[in-house]
Parts: structure tokens; sequence; C-alpha cells
């Protein structure tokens, strides 16, 4: 039998080694508290910091990688214990630690499960993107939004070579710009917004002079490429069979609904990137059972967090985009006042100062999370046949028909109809298919009292699904802890 | 001025016990209000594991389960709707010497009480089960096995209620209960009183807070049961396969997932349900899969979790009247509640329509514990009861 490594203890642990975690565990580590910071990752950074492969180094470059590079360093230097590439597949509580099971190199290899005791953790495991289902979507050649500036960050590599850029926020240019750069064709860029929308966003992105020049760089650069952006525009569907031959776009309201009856237009493309904001990953606050509030402008379901960004579980923090999507910037901050608090509380601190209120970085975030809000007009749009939970095939006809069976919130839908039972876990459907249960609900209190009254999945382990054979490794039968027979 | 009771019957609790109870009690003509916290089986009747096995149930409850297991198997007719079910050959293993004691003894007892428990050689074993391993020594079989979805338990029992005609109050939750004009009026969370002329008491683990609106100590352990499924995968299984102990059950699913259980406790309790899984008990349990089916190490495992099973004193059910409160009954703490619940539970129905059951119900009394003012003192059950003279896993 191979013996399982002893637990790594520490009095903090951090998951996620974004903008918010890293900083959290070298402020922690600096101060002499143990610290062990974790992430699926192989280097910190997150998503938008994230490091590129050492052999694409060269040809990486600008804000972000040095950016980035400036947090790697901080976390390197201030001694926390980094354990990257190590996936969480459980957190549980009791006696006043966490302990926290991770699998390392993903688990592929016989590295084996790990074992993390500490008494803090703060949660920061940033953003999930949310993709609203039109028919076509899952058809090989479709990719978020988000995926595709991994993409793009770690391998410099666009999604295809005729590419539509379709969804809502910042990330359209940043993709846009980007899939330019790697050499592809930008065919087409469809905005959920219009012109009207980002003027309103104006003063919140005047406050963040760097990150709004950043974004008109990407803009000027899709412009010198001749791409123009086609504003209140959406994907009515992908066509292809095996692979993705052409978009449909339209025109779309301003809440985000097709415009009935308005011409459409069919854009032969070999790959879509598509994204409609993203939402918090609450995967593990929810497991943990601490209290979460529905905020449709920060990304929906967030934890509840006092704003030294602890949760309402007890030694349980959460900041970053995982505490409600406000964006890299407003991350540091909040990794600086989760590891303030975490300090304070465990005595080796003051008391953490009142927030200043929303800061500049916050501010921003706001912004582009009210562009990037998950639309109630454009779900209620979906058409009954497009599928909704790609990996069971629940059609949005059949959870409109599971509503009228009875199931009025997200967990009962998944009894009634695996909704959310495959691997995704319920991460790419659930915003989705909560909301459609919403707009059934709603009342007079609106769709966002309805989506309070659904509800969100219980957090369940694992975390992420995880190979059987990584995980009970090598044994012998009589080592098996198999507890006393049940009476006869 | 007291008007009579809106209700013939008031059933507390939507699990498969309350479910199938108000369904005969409206189907018998009576005019049934169901009561449940939150939606119908979603507590233990929703997230166990679906087991319809002879081999881990109680020697005791072997007839009932029997007649049970044709309920399930019959289920489209009697309840008219789907809820999955299977009928398959089942497996009980022993690895060791020991385990083939405890499986010789325990399938011979179930054998006595009616269940065509065979022991059968490692050879046969793989043939009735082509993703067994090597490890077996000795195997129970049983043809008599099976599995439900139980997940589909409710949205099954709910559509049958409504078509009944029983009234469901879900999302309700029953605060208290007192004698009335007539009957029993229940509160709920919002105000409302639900009265019937009879009151039935469904609770599962929360019949002891349910009984204690009664003045009626009923004490009722809770235990933490922890399961898992797999993604889909190809076929790794074609039955049910137990463990000599009881502590695994295992079986796939038609669409390829793989539901690994028996009984490995997680944490939890009854205000918080099982809100955390025992890491080193998921593996242990994964290890005790993988040990008797191999094939299924190249699974994923997409989601474990753990669900309450109620167990009183002498960890024999609780099905009847009250005593000292005409009309008043309890029906539960049913080990494999689930597998047996619908045929208790009918039994119940027709002890409650006046009929007289074909098979004796399991009357409280002797669970009833000495009223609070008597603090500490638990009922009277010898001690070793749950473990027969001469079962060498006692």
């Amino acid at each position: 039998m191979t013996a399982a490594a002893p637990p790594l203890r520490a009095e903090a642990a951090v998951i996620g080694a974004g903008p918010a975690g890293a900083t959290a565990a070298a402020v922690l580590a600096r101060a002499g508290v143990s610290t062990v910071l974790i992430d699926e990752a192989a280097a910190p950074g997150g998503r938008v910091w994230r490091a590129p492969p050492d052999v694409l180094r060269a040809r990486a470059g600008g804000p972000e990688l040095a950016e980035g590079d400036a947090l790697r360093a901080r976390v390197a230097g201030a001694g926390a214990q980094l354990l990257a590439g190590a996936v969480v597949w459980s957190v549980t509580e009791l006696g006043g630690r966490f302990r926290i099971d991770v699998m390392t190199d993903g688990g592929m290899t016989d590295h084996g499960p790990r074992v993390i005791e500490a008494r803090l953790l703060l949660v920061a495991t940033g953003a999930l993107e949310r993709v609203s289902p039109f028919p076509g979507w899952t058809t090989p050649g479709v990719i978020g939004l988000a995926a595709a500036t991994i993409l793009l960050k770690s391998q410099r590599m666009a999604p295809g070579r005729r590419l539509v850029v379709a969804g809502a926020g910042p990330l359209l240019a940043a993709v846009a710009a980007g899939a330019l750069k790697a050499g592809a064709e930008v065919v087409a860029v469809a905005d959920l917004n219009g012109a009207a929308d980002w003027a309103r966003a104006a003063p919140a992105l005047a406050g963040r002079p760097a990150l709004a020049a950043r974004g008109a760089g990407w803009v000027a650069a899709m412009l010198r490429a001749g791409v123009r952006p086609g504003f209140r525009t959406g994907v009515r569907a992908a066509h292809g069979d095996m692979r993705l031959e052409a978009v449909e776009l339209g025109p779309v309201d301003a809440e985000g609904a097709p415009v009935a009856g308005a011409p459409t237009r069919r854009v032969a493309c070999d790959a879509l990137a598509v994204g409609h904001g993203l939402a918090p990953a609450t995967e593990i606050t929810r497991l943990l059972r601490a209290a979460h509030v529905f905020d449709r402008a920060r990304g929906g379901w967030l934890p509840e967090t006092d704003d030294a960004c602890r949760t309402s579980a007890p030694r349980l923090y959460a900041a970053g985009d995982g505490a409600g999507v406000l964006g890299a910037a407003a991350a540091l901050a909040a990794g600086e006042r989760a590891a303030a608090a975490m300090l304070a509380d465990l005595g080796r601190g003051p008391a953490p100062r009142p927030a200043p209120g929303a800061s500049r970085a916050a501010r921003f975030g706001a912004a582009m999370g009210r562009l990037s809000r998950q639309r109630p007009a454009a779900t209620a749009a979906i058409a009954p046949g497009t599928v909704v939970c790609r990996c069971e095939d629940v059609t949005r006809a059949e959870i409109d028909a599971a509503f009228d069976a009875g199931a009025t919130d997200l967990n009962q839908l998944k009894h009634f109809t695996r909704c959310g039972m495959g691997p995704c876990q319920g991460r790419v459907c659930g915003d989705a298919a909560a909301e459609l249960l919403a707009l059934r609900l709603a009342g007079r209190g609106g769709v966002d009292a309805a989506r309070r009254a659904v509800g969100q999945w219980t957090g369940r382990a694992p975390l992420r699904p995880v190979p059987l054979d990584a995980l009970i490794g090598a044994f012998d039968y009589a080592d098996i802890p198999v507890p006393d027979p049940a009476p006869l | 001025m007291t008007a009579p009771p809106t209700y013939d019957a008031v059933v507390v609790g939507g699990g498969v016990h309350g479910c199938t109870l108000a369904l005969f009690l409206a189907r018998g003509g009576m005019r049934v209000a169901l009561i449940e916290r939150g939606p119908l089986c979603r507590e233990a009747s929703g997230v166990n594991a679906g087991t319809l096995t002879m081999q881990m149930t109680r020697v005791a409850l072997i007839p009932y389960a029997l007649r049970a297991h044709r309920m399930w198997a019959t289920a489209r007719e009697w309840l008219g709707h789907d809820v999955g079910v299977v009928v398959c050959d089942g497996l009980s293993l022993a690895f060791t010497e020991r385990e083939a004691e405890i499986l010789s003894f325990r399938a011979g007892k179930r054998r006595e009480a009616g269940a065509p428990i065979d022991l059968v050689s490692p050879a046969r074993a793989k043939a009735i089960e082509p993703g067994l391993s090597d490890h077996p020594i000795l195997a129970g079989f049983c043809p008599v096995d099976g599995y439900a979805s139980a997940y589909l338990t409710g949205l099954a029992f709910r559509r049958a209620l409504v078509e009944a005609g029983a009234t469901l109050f879900e999302n309700a939750e029953a605060t208290g209960v007192e004698p009335c004009a007539g009957g029993y009026a229940v509160r709920v969370a919002d105000g409302r009183a639900i009265a019937g002329a009879r009151l039935a008491l469904c609770g599962g683990v929360w019949l002891e807070p349910m009984c204690a609106w009664l003045g009626v100590r009923l004490p009722v352990k809770v235990l933490v049961n922890q399961l898992a499924v797999t993604e889909r995968t190809p076929p790794v299984m074609r039955s049910v396969v137990g463990v000599a102990s009881g502590l695994l059950s295992l079986k796939q699913f038609a669409n390829g997932t793989t539901v690994i259980g028996g009984g490995w406790q997680a944490v939890g309790d009854r205000d918080r349900g099982g809100f955390a899984l025992r890491p080193e008990a998921l593996i242990g349990n994964l290890r005790l899969a993988c040990h008797a089916i191999p094939a299924l190490r190249g699974a994923r495992l997409a989601r474990a979790w753990a669900g309450l099973e109620a167990e009183t004193a002498d960890a024999m059910p609780a099905v009847g009247e009250l005593p000292g409160l005409p009309e008043a009954y309890v029906c539960g703490g049913v080990h494999s509640g689930y597998t047996s619940g619908p045929y208790i539970a009918r039994l119940l129905a027709e002890r409650m329509l006046g009929g007289e059951p074909d098979l004796p119900l399991f009357p409280v009394e002797r669970l009833l514990a000495p009223a609070p003012e008597a603090a500490g003192a638990s009922p009277r059950v010898p001690a070793g009861a749950d473990a027969p003279e001469g079962d060498p896993a006692r």
C-alpha cells in the first residue's frame, strides 16, 4: 500500500492564485502566517494575468504579463507555500479546521491525493464563464470568450482561422484584438450592447484611464483591421453539423432580446468565441454552506461577505471575482482586505479599517459587470428545442415541462430532468436553467426575486470530476477501514 | 362553534412513506392533505441509492421487502409513473474467510425469512456478473434484486398524488400539532392550521421532533449515509453488487452512471442535513467498490452527497398508532426504508381505512422513552438486540 502523504498543516490556506488569492497569500506569509496557496494552474496569475508557458514567453508581452510577473514575484518573495497544478476536489470543515483534499497534476498521474489542513481559508476562485444557449451552441468550433482568452494568453493561438466574436462585455474587444494579433481573420464582432450602453459606462471607465486605454487599444486594433463591431447584435444560431460552418447574427433590443422579424445575417466562419458575462465561482462557498446573495450586476449568486471579505461561515473568507465579479484590479484590493481581516482574526494585526467605499477599480468593474449581466429577456427568447444542459441534453422545453410538473427550485429541476448532473456539474447550464425557472415563477417581485426563490445548486464534492483511479491509488483490501456490519 | 376538520387525514412528511400513505388513503376515498417542508421526496427518499435488495434488508423485514420489491417492479401499474426501476440479479460478496462466515450465516437467516438467496462459487458469481474481480471467495446470489432512480421518486409520486386528488402543501414546514375537535390540527410555518380527523407523522429522521409535538418521546437516531456517482461510462457491470457486511451497494444505471454507496457515514444532523463528506470514508467506499468491480477505476467521480436515514432504538420500524392518541399514527424508522417503504406505508393505509393489514404493523410502544421529566432514560431495548444469536458479526 502506498502510504498517504501526511497532511500539510498551515495557519491559512488560500484557494486560487489569481490577483486576490496571490495577493492575500503574499501579505499573510510576509506577516509570518504559515500559508499554503493552491491553484490548478502551473503558476500564480489567475485568468487575467495567466503566466505563458516558458517556450512562448519571448512572444508574450504587454502590461498583463508585467502585472502578472510582479504578482508572481511578490508571492515567491513572501514565502507562501505554493501548491501549483493542484485540483481541489473536496473542502470540509471539522473541529475548527478546514481540510482541503487536492489532486496534484490534475489527478492524471500517480501523484495522487494530498491533504492540506488550515485554520483559516480564503476562497479566491474567480469567475466562471456564462454562455446563454442558442441553437448550435454545442457545435465544435464554438468556444467561450473567456476560454478564448486562455487560448490566446497561454498559447498565443486563435480558436480558428475565420473567427466570429460575440456576446457582451470587455472580453469582446480583447479576444478580437488578440485573435488578430495571433493571425486570425475576425469576420464579425457582435456586441449585445449598443453605443449608448457603452456611453453610460464612460464615467466609470474614465476613472481607470490605463484600463480604458487598453480597451481603446483593442478597439483601435480591430478598426485598423477593418473590423467594425456590430452593436446590439446577438447570435441567433450556429450552423454546421460536426463542425461550425456559419453563424447567424441578428439585431437585439436594449434588453438583449432578438428583434422579431428583423433580417439576420449569415457569416461563414470556422470558429465562434461567444460569452455573456462572468459568474462568481461559488462551488466551495456553497459546499461549506456559507450564505449567498443574488446580485445580477456582480454576476449573479455570490457569497455574502462583510467589507473585510468574511463570509457567514466561521474562518471562511472570499475575495476577488468569486465574491462578486469586479475585475482584476478590484480583486487585488480585495486580496489586501481579506489578508488584513485574516491577520486581525488571528490576533496578528489591527482590526481592518472599514472599506473606504467603492474604489475606482470597483466602479470600473461594476460598470463592466452591468454590460455583461445576464439578461432575462435574452433567456426568455431561447427556443423550446434548444439544449440548455449540454451534458445531459436537456432542452428548454423539458425545463418548462418540469416547471409545469411542479419543479420550482433548481435542485428539484435537477431531480426532474438530470439538468446539471453531468460532468460540468451544473457550471455551464446553471445560470440559464435557473433563469428559465425564474421567468416562469416570477411574480410581482420580478425575475431577481424569483431567482432567489429558485436558488442555486447545492454544493457537492468532488469540486471537479476526478478519476477514481487517482483518488484511490494502490491499496490492500485489509487496509480499507470497512465499518462494522449493519444489523441483521 | 367548531367546524369539523377539513381533511379526513393529514400526513406530515412527503418522503416515500408519507407519499405512499397519502396516495392509498386518497385512493381509498379520503380527503387527504400532505404537508412537506420542501418539495416531495427530496430528503432520504430522493437521495438514497435506490437499491431494492434483499441482501441488505433486516431479516424481520424480508417478508415486507419482498412484497415492496414487487410493488417497485410494477410501479408503472399502481403508481402510474416511472421511477426507473430495473429488476436484476444481486450478489453479495465475501473477500475473506470471516466475511464468508458472516455471509453464510446471514444468507441462511434471510433465506429462512423467504428471500431466495443461494451461496455460489466465485466462478458462478463471475458468470452472473462478468464485471467482477477475482477477489471474492464466496457470493450470495439473489434473483430478486434491482434498483430505482431515487431522484425520480418525487416527480412520480407528485403526479400520482395530484391525480388521486390529494392536496399537496409543498415547501410548507409543519411546526407543531395539537388535538382539536374531531382530530388534529397541524400548524404550518406561515401560520396556517391544517386539520384532519386522522394524523400520520412520516418524518423520517424528523419523527422524533414531530412526536415531541404531541408529548411523545420516540428516540430516532440519525444515520448520515454517504453516496457517490460516476460519470457515464461504457458498461462495467450488470447486477447489483454488495458485500457480506452490507457496507457496499453498487450498480450501474442504464445511462451509464454507477452509484456507489453502502452506508459509510458522513457528517450531518437533523438541522443541517448531510452537510459534509468524510473524504477518507469516501475513498474507503470507492476502494471497496473497485475491489469488487475493477473496471470502475477508469471512471471519474462526478458527485458525492450524504442523506439522512432514521434508525429506531432497535433498528426496527415504528409503524402504528400512538398510544393514548387515537387516530394519530407514525410511519417510519424502516431500515432500508426506501426498499420496503411502499409496502409498509400501504399496510398502514389499510389500517387507517379500517381494514386489516395482510402483515402486522410495528407498534411503537416498545420504542417510547419516559416523558422528558425523567430525562436521561432511554427506551428499554435489550443490549445486542440487533445481532441475533450466532451471527459471526456480533
